[in-house]
């Protein structure tokens, strides 16, 4: 990564703070979650049936299966195994795949129904309606771009692994790459409730 | 300080399936429990549960658990932080 | 200590030569002299906006420009001096350079991240500069970008916004390097209460770039989808909040005030007591405050929007919460003070500078008081007496403290010492031009005078005037202290290890300081404010 030193102790410290400002960032979209929810807690409710539950579910079972193949990559680049490492991470590239797969078909069906940021159908419609697929789409489209850069650091240290620069005594990028991945699966736990399930 | 010349603990597979078991079967009582109204109890219940999904990833996954004290208390602050800036914005929307 | 090699002359990683030696450096010594002169062109730059600004309003009507120029224009500034001055200015550049020393360590942690963040420092500063020039103009919205106009304004604004963005990423990245070196790399004898209080100034703001950052970054991205896009998070007829958009701005943009003070306030703590010959009073409390300070401030945003319309209970929390911030910044003025009675003072430059500093930054702090209580904000606020306040805390405070750090360390930096004489004279036209400038603004607001208007009612007239002269001596007394710092480059006179007898490890190395900071081993003293062996050697 950006450091030259043996010392991962403190590269992980480095990584763990990017990751706070990361929460902060998807933060500030929950603050206004929160708000709007309480001020259109009915029309939210509204909007969330219109949501795919299956595809929401789906979803979500593929990021979290995704996020234990990562981690346990790097339970086989430690104990030295190579061969599992890659395989590991290779499912978890996969599911990163198959996320961004539904996530598209997902969009594609709204936006087919004249559901976007500005369409006739929500500009007429209820303004609390009008907020929730805007908020849907600023959300799940950040988290999405997430998922893309997460894939990226994945395969780059697939590729590591696979040149033999990641090993058992040195696996900081891996490391880093899986924190990166499973803050991207933490952010999902919390919207796919708050999308797909509210009430 | 501690020190760089430290031994990681290693999470071994049996656990790691253990908490992604967990995982889907709280993944499904939250989808299960969004067909029960329980009135304002809604959103609590679905956040309640996805804070415990999270507290997993983060101490098993993401290996929290096994971290020093920077690590632990940054996390602990930015969660903090975030609370402070949710809940005091609704000093102003809650009582308009 | 004679092998020590200048890092002026030596590059790391070692071997690079030529523009290479500069542009690709890992050096945090070299990184800081970089942030230096590109942070001193936009200080200079908008330092002149302000001046034109003020030239503006020495008449009654149109002087200069008209209403869109001079909207353009208190934007322009007001963007360059937060984002570009004030936030980077003490950290970047003297954060850079003497974090790592005081901390007894070779470099920051992540030295090629820090080349990053230069480098997104200036790709945000070149998106600046092409929205000036760019597309519809620059835009019109203050500096605080508020919805619904930065949404519906011609000006350039989703351009001006990136800029922000980017270098809101610099910034946080240099807290992160910040953060990391200050547990990883801190010599193994210098345990916390041993730290340098610039140090501890700079962990504490680390924190608040770190955390506060990203509030902001968001925010910013909505405002540029809202451009775009038109989805209306902030749009009432759709639904939308445009208050929100005052609770995320100021989320951040408080906090962000604080990273302007705080640093400030950590180069004064090392200088007081330096030219005091005393040890600084109070230390842990300093620590404390620093830390209290950072806290504290993010908790207090909404005070900026008391006449928004919030609601009452909103008004009286924040109001309350505001007033809490004022006391640790007073326990630091208290110890300022406590620190220099009964010392021996040696007056230099940098101690006269940091005199101001004590008095114009606590002027700031008690207008600042006027603003924080919700019911005499209302008669001023948007007028000409928070523009007033502002300027107290932030070029009275950190701009005072940027010109003291600039003369206490010019000679570490590059090894010569300047002329005091042309100091003193600028230090002294810039306060007593500050004087003029903005009491006259002080007592314009308090009749009700508005800010961001070109023009005024025919009552306004003198107080402008004087307001108008004050600027010219200030900017006067400025350029001519940096004209004299930039004149002793010539190098006739050559800056001994340590020059004004201080105490923390970076008057230990010699000046410039070697490549690799410590050529052997530091000695970590067990406070790091103990004059007794400088005092005893003066007295031989
Ligand atoms: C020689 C120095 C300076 C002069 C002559 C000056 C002058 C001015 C003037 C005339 C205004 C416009 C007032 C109005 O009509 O609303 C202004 C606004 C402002 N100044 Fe300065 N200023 C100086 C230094 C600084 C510094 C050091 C900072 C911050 C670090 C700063 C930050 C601001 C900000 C944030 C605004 C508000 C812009 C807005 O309304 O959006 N200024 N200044």
């Amino acid at each position: 990564m950006m450091a030259s030193t043996s010392d991962t102790t403190g590269i992980r410290i480095g990584m763990w703070i990017f990751l706070y400002s990361e929460i902060i960032l998807f933060g500030g979209l929950f603050v206004l979650y929160a708000v709007y929810l309480y001020e259109y807690s009915e029309l939210f409710a509204q909007g969330g049936k219109e949501l795919n539950r299956i595809i929401g579910s789906l979803n979500t079972v593929v990021l979290l299966a995704s996020s234990c193949t990562v981690a346990a990559s790097i339970t086989a680049i430690q104990r030295g195994k190579k061969g599992q490492a890659m395989a590991c991470l290779a499912v978890s590239i996969f599911c990163g795949l198959v996320f961004v797969v539904n996530k598209y078909f997902e969009w594609g069906a709204k936006i087919h129904h004249d559901i976007y940021p500005n369409s006739a159908t929500l500009q007429d419609g209820e303004p609390g309606l009008n907020i929730f697929f805007g908020l849907y789409y600023v959300i799940t489209g950040l988290h999405g771009l997430h998922v893309i850069i997460g894939m990226v650091l994945l395969t780059t240290s697939l590729v590591l692994v696979h040149r033999g620069r990641i090993t058992a005594s040195r696996y900081a990028v891996l490391e880093n790459s899986g924190l990166y991945w499973h803050l991207v699966d933490l952010i999902w736990i919390f919207v796919f409730p708050l999308f797909y399930l509210v009430l | 300080m501690e020190s760089s010349e430290e031994h990681r603990h290693i999470v071994g597979y049996g656990q790691l399936a253990v908490v992604l078991a967990l995982l889907l079967a709280l993944t499904g009582v939250t989808v299960a429990v969004s067909y029960i109204d329980l009135g304002f109890l809604n959103v609590p219940a679905a956040l309640t549960i996805a804070t415990l999904k999270a507290a997993l990833v983060l101490l098993f996954f993401m290996h929290l658990r096994y971290e020093g004290p920077i690590i632990r208390y940054g996390f602990i602050t930015t969660v903090m932080f975030l609370a402070i800036m949710i809940g005091f914005t609704f000093w102003d929307v809650a009582f308009r | 200590m004679t092998t020590a090699q200048s890092y002026l002359e030596h590059s790391s990683p070692p071997g690079r030569r030529g523009w290479k030696a500069w542009l690709l450096t890992h050096d945090h010594k070299r990184l800081g002299l970089m942030y230096l002169w590109a942070i001193l062109f936009w200080f200079v730059l908008a330092v002149l906006l302000g001046l034109l600004m003020r030239t503006e309003l020495m008449g009654a009507g149109r002087t200069i420009m008209g209403a869109e120029t001079y909207s353009s224009m208190f934007t322009l500034h007001g963007v360059i001096m937060i984002f570009f001055f004030g936030i980077p200015a003490i950290p970047a550049i003297f954060g850079n350079f003497f974090l790592p020393i005081q901390l007894g360590a070779d470099d920051v942690f992540f030295p090629r991240l820090n080349l990053l963040s230069w480098y997104l420092f200036m790709f945000g500063g070149g998106f600046a500069i092409f929205s000036l020039f760019f597309g519809d103009g620059f835009p019109d919205t203050g500096w605080t970008f508020y919805v619904p106009f930065s949404i519906s304004s011609a000006g350039n604004v989703s351009l001006t916004v990136t800029a922000a963005f980017i270098l809101g990423m610099s910034s946080m990245l240099t807290g992160l390097n910040f953060v990391t070196t200050f547990h990883r790399l801190r010599h193994k004898g210098m345990g916390l209460m041993k730290i340098p209080l610039f140090t501890w100034s700079l962990y504490a703001t680390a924190w608040v770039q770190i955390l506060a950052t990203p509030v902001i970054a968001i925010t910013f991205v909505l405002v540029v989808l809202e451009r775009l896009l038109a989805i209306g998070l902030f749009e009432p007829d759709r639904g939308g909040d445009p208050l929100l958009y005052q609770h995320l701005f100021w989320m951040y943009s408080h906090p962000a005030v604080y990273i302007i003070i705080l640093p400030a306030m950590g180069v004064i703590s090392e200088i007081i007591p330096v030219f005091s010959r005393k040890a600084i009073f109070g230390y842990k409390g300093i620590v404390y405050s620093s830390l209290a300070i950072a806290i504290a401030g993010s908790l207090v945003w909404a005070h900026h929007m008391y006449t928004s319309g919030m609601s009452d209970v909103s008004v009286f929390v924040f109001s309350l919460l505001t007033f809490l911030v004022a006391v640790p910044s007073a326990v630091k003025v208290f110890s300022w003070v406590s620190t220099m009675y009964r010392g021996s003072i040696a007056m230099s430059p940098p101690f006269f500078l940091s005199l101001c500093f004590i008095y114009l930054f606590t002027v700031g702090g008690l207008t600042g008081l006027v603003l924080g209580a919700a019911g005499t904000d209302i008669h001023v606020h948007d007028t000409h007496f928070v523009v007033a306040h502002f300027h107290f805390v932030m070029l009275g405070g950190t701009g005072f403290a940027f010109f003291a750090a600039l003369h206490y360390w010019w000679p570490k930096m590059f090894g010569v010492l300047y002329r005091n004489r042309p100091a003193y004279v600028g230090a002294v036209a810039a306060a007593v031009g500050f004087v003029f400038h903005f009491v006259p603004m002080l007592i314009l607001g308090m009749q009700g005078m508005p800010r961001r208007y070109y023009d005024y009612l025919p009552q306004y007239e003198t107080g402008n005037f004087l307001a108008g002269f004050g600027a010219y001596l200030l900017v006067f007394g400025l350029l001519l202290m940096l004209l004299n710092l930039v004149l002793s480059l010539r190098g006739r006179r050559t800056a001994p290890a340590n020059p004004w007898g201080g105490t923390t490890l970076e008057w230990t190395v010699p000046s410039p300081p070697p490549v690799e900071n410590f050529t052997a081993t530091p000695e970590i003293k067990d406070f790091p404010y103990d004059f007794s062996e400088i005092v005893a050697n003066s007295k031989k």
